[in-house]
């Protein structure tokens, strides 16, 4: 029933003077539902001990393991090698990133630069007492402000994006997502004025060329466009204002 | 010589040390961070259920307070946990989920009039107060008196440590994350800082502070069957035991989870069986209620387990090609409620098994069993989280045995206690980094950052005889096969032979990349390895010497809790050049417990060795209860007659609640 599968997966250590960019083909036994963290984790362990790449949840909740599987950014973990027909899969580190070396890629200093920028926090002026009653939130709001805080910084949104790989400075479809999760959520007090000041430029929510890659390959299903659109109309109103 | 300063340092990026780091950051001190990946990867994001504390909100919750959540984590112990401790916890437990919401944290909330829930397997309607309306719901949980557990669908931790990890970037915490604490610096009675190691260009580097925390998390991947993230290898802690000052206390208490899924281990919520998930055998029976007629499914963890793997023995497993296994249904809920409540056990379970797990009947079953999840044990401290052995270093989280826990930890506390011993530990430590001056020998720094350069050299240098990952693997074999679920003083005794042989044996590995100035991982894993070989030999060598069964860790050949004997806590240390753990004990008083031994209300009857104190104590308790009521006293003047605990004032005042206001 098991059948062979051929891994090629790019290498290259950026910081050494004699690495050159590679494919290497490593060759496995197929078992059942087997996911590529299995395959890298065996090469890992009885081919190829030098082989870089990140996993730590390896359950498809902590994004660590995006990467580009043949041409498309997907999280590895939960990549089941059995929908490749071929059983060939090639692996490529995820653009827009900083390459660290093979299949790693620095997303934790992107995605903490993003937080920065849209200021990725509750903006509240008053002090609360959290010994008293918490502030009674509607439970639709509730559900509604969680299904927007999804989001778990894996980084295909933005390795999806054209907009980012020709304009290096645009926040990407999961910083615009970050905003409409703020303006939703009733405890920050923001107004649409202070979210314009953060992103209502082209490297902002007027960059978005509206190519729709992010939603199509966002694991977590989330409503990238409708919530870029939403946030779009909200600034434009406000610059016509 | 790379040396960096701050007032304090934190090490582990889950939500123990950013919720710490960012205490330290509101004293106004500076703080460093590192964290061996990116800190919203941490394995903290893997909490689905939810986090317990005593908000009394939903109807279920109703007349509940820290009494109760206090009974219930001392009795879930097994009355293995540090009662002062579990105090400070259950009254901050609800400051810590309020000030949570505060920061954005989306809880589920309370819904005003009727809903319909699952209980015992039969639908039930349920009435949810018009007071209580637009407040943070709870879920059930096992070993719980009340709905206590406060949740976000399935990605309670997820949602929790987002809110907090961009907190601490608000609060200018400097995270430096793919740095990995490789040594702790010291000399010989106070913490100084650790080297580590930056896990993208190799360099060593000096992170020297006034005070150091440990809060790197469990050690669950020194088994094979486990449903931790990759990362939780126990180095943290190991690097403590590696001082030979700092004790690793109750290591043998591991927790093993009834409901990951097989064969990939990724844990199914206990959030399934609290909203009304059954479990099946082979021939689609609920055999639960044959066993725990009183709590069925919710059971405390390690009784679920046992019982599981007790019918597996009577032949009513089902055969699969990695072993038998049980199943979990949860279709009986209601597709609305799976794709709600559970959408992330039903992604898993479509991902990773191709089931639906809302689809009725055999077809929507989960194929599960126990595997390893916690580790109770962890760096032995004080309540106020700091090294009894080490000045300046502090541990917090599943990193430590703070130990509110004990034998074993009920479902919901975990991520609680996080977040709540942040607050706590990290204000202590606060503190203690304001009252400390720094005073650094560099001499130290520099002699220690040249000790572990030599080290790593030596490890690619070395033409070993053995691979670093065979060694790996067979140690998770070993701590599978004889440290898992049930014990025998035989099996370990072998266990701790074979582990201290493939000790030996990991000190002489090959590494093929001889590169040091790079991300290398046979390296990485050829110094880890060790490390987690000593933290696998404290667990079998404390589980060979403890001959009795308390919570989690049961001996087939010893069945019993043993009162008399065992009232006491395992702390192993390690003395450089030695291949074993060095045992000490530390007995735990009667005397002034709150809540003295007794049957926890579920598992096997009648299986106590009795200790003669219990009854002494639970007289007085009585006696002092009985006058104080009669005198009309406050429930909390009696809790302070019983067992008086330190608490910061800001975290020790009441907590108010809907009915009761503060009382």
């Amino acid at each position: 029933m098991s059948r062979k599968l051929t891994i090629k997966a790019f290498k290259y250590n950026p910081l050494s003077k004699i690495s050159k960019p590679h494919f290497v083909t490593y060759e496995l036994e197929e078992t059942p539902f087997m996911t590529v963290f299995v395959c890298l984790t065996l090469i890992r362990e009885k081919m190829d001990a030098d082989l870089s790449f990140d996993f730590v949840c390896r359950a498809g909740i902590c994004g660590s393991c995006a990467m580009m599987i043949n041409g498309v950014p997907k999280l590895a973990c939960k990549t089941l090698t059995k929908d490749y027909e071929d059983g060939v899969i090639e692996l490529m580190p995820m653009p827009a990133f900083r390459h660290i070396k093979d299949l790693s890629v620095n997303t934790g200093e992107w995605f903490e630069d993003m937080c920065k920028r849209v200021e990725s926090w509750v903006h509240n002026e008053k002090e609360t007492d959290i010994s008293a009653l918490e502030e009674r939130i509607e439970p639709e709001v509730a559900d509604e402000t969680f299904e927007l805080d999804r989001c778990i910084e894996c980084g295909i949104c933005v390795a999806s994006c054209a907009t980012k790989l020709m304009r290096p400075n645009f926040i990407g479809a999961t910083g615009l997502l970050r905003t409409a999760r703020y303006l939703q959520d009733p405890h920050d007090h923001r107004s649409i004025e202070d979210f314009y000041e953060l992103v209502g430029d082209d490297d902002g929510v007027f960059g978005c060329m509206s190519l729709l890659a992010c939603e199509d390959n966002c694991p977590k299903n989330l409503p990238l466009q409708s919530k870029i659109a939403y946030m779009r109309r909200q600034l434009v109103a406000q610059k016509n204002k | 010589m790379n040396i960096q300063y701050s007032d304090a340092l934190v090490i582990g990026g889950g939500l123990a040390g950013l919720r710490a780091a960012i205490e330290v950051a509101k004293s106004g001190q500076s703080v460093t961070l590192l964290s061996i990946c990116p800190v919203k990867r941490s394995h903290s994001a893997a909490v689905q259920g939810g986090m317990q504390a005593s908000l009394g909100n939903g109807a279920k919750g109703e007349g509940d307070n820290e009494d109760l959540h206090f009974a219930d984590t001392v009795k879930g112990s097994d009355w293995g946990c540090d009662q002062e401790v579990a105090r400070m916890f259950a009254q901050t437990a609800p400051k810590a989920v309020r000030e949570l919401a505060a920061w954005g944290v989306p809880w589920t909330r309370v819904t005003k009039g009727p809903r319909t829930v699952v209980i015992n397997a039969q639908k039930t309607v349920i009435e949810e107060k018009e007071e209580a309306h637009g407040l943070i719901n709870a879920r059930d949980f096992g070993g719980t008196k009340k709905w206590r557990t406060c949740y976000i669908a399935d990605a309670t931790g997820h949602c929790m440590l987002y809110g907090v990890a961009n907190e601490a970037i608000k609060h200018q915490v400097k995270i430096i994350d793919r740095m990995e604490a490789v040594r702790i610096i010291h000399d010989g009675k106070k913490c100084l800082g650790v080297i580590a190691r930056d896990l993208i260009n190799g360099q060593l580097i000096a992170y020297i502070a006034r005070g150091t925390m440990i809060a790197t998390g469990g050690y669950g991947r020194i088994y094979k069957q486990t449903t931790n993230a990759v990362i939780c290898e126990g180095t943290g802690a190991a690097i403590a035991l590696e001082t030979g000052l700092c004790r690793l206390s109750n290591m043998e208490a591991v927790q093993f989870h009834p409901t990951p899924i097989v064969p990939s281990g990724i844990l199914l919520t206990e959030g399934c069986r609290g909203d009304g998930g059954i479990l099946r055998d082979v021939d689609g029976y609920r055999f639960m209620p044959d066993y725990e007629p009183e709590k069925k499914e919710l059971a405390s963890r390690d009784v679920v387990s046992r019982r599981m793997m007790e019918h597996i023995r009577k032949g009513k497993g089902v055969k699969s090609p990695y072993g038998d296994h049980l199943w979990l249904d949860i279709s009986i809920l209601g597709r609305a409620h799976v794709e709600k409540n559970l959408r992330d056990v039903q992604d898993i379970c479509k991902t990773f098994n191709g089931i639906d797990p809302a689809d009725e009947g055999p077809k929507g079953w989960a194929p599960v069993l126990p595997m390893q999840h916690y580790s109770m044990g962890g760096i032995r401290t004080k309540p106020t989280g700091e090294s009894q052995w080490l000045d300046g270093l502090f541990a917090c989280g599943e990193a430590a045995c703070w130990d509110m826990h004990g034998f074993n930890r009920l479902g919901g506390n975990s991520c609680a206690e996080t977040v709540v011993a942040g607050m706590i530990i990290g204000d202590y430590f606060a503190q203690y980094c304001k009252n400390n001056g720094e005073v650094v020998d560099t001499n130290i720094v520099k002699e220690f950052l040249s000790k572990e350069y030599q080290y790593l050299k030596s490890l690619v240098d070395k033409e070993g005889k053995y691979n670093v990952f065979e060694i790996k693997n067979r140690m998770k074999e070993i701590m599978w096969d004889k440290v898992a679920i049930f014990r025998t003083g035989e099996g370990l005794k072998e266990a701790v032979d074979e582990l201290e042989k493939l000790y030996k044996d990991s000190q002489d590995v090959k590494v093929h990349c001889k590169e040091l100035d790079c991300a290398n991982p046979e390296l990485e894993e050829a110094y880890r390895v060790p490390r987690m070989l000593k933290i696998a030999l404290c667990v079998a060598y404390g589980a060979l010497l403890r001959t009795e069964s308390r919570g989690a860790h049961y001996r087939e050949d010893y069945p019993k809790r043993d009162d008399l004997n065992w009232m006491k806590r395992t702390n192993t240390y390690w003395v450089e050049g030695e291949t074993l753990p060095r045992v000490e004990y530390e007995e735990l008083d009667i005397m002034k417990m709150e809540m003295p031994p007794a049957f926890r209300g579920y598992g096997a009857k009648g299986n106590i060795i009795e200790n003669p104190l219990s009854e002494k104590r639970q007289a007085e308790v009585d006696a002092i209860r009985e006058k104080m009521e009669a005198e009309g006293k406050s429930r909390y003047e009696i809790q302070d007659a019983l067992m008086p605990y330190e608490l910061q004032a800001k975290f020790k005042k009441p907590n108010q609640r809907i009915g009761v206001d503060y009382e």
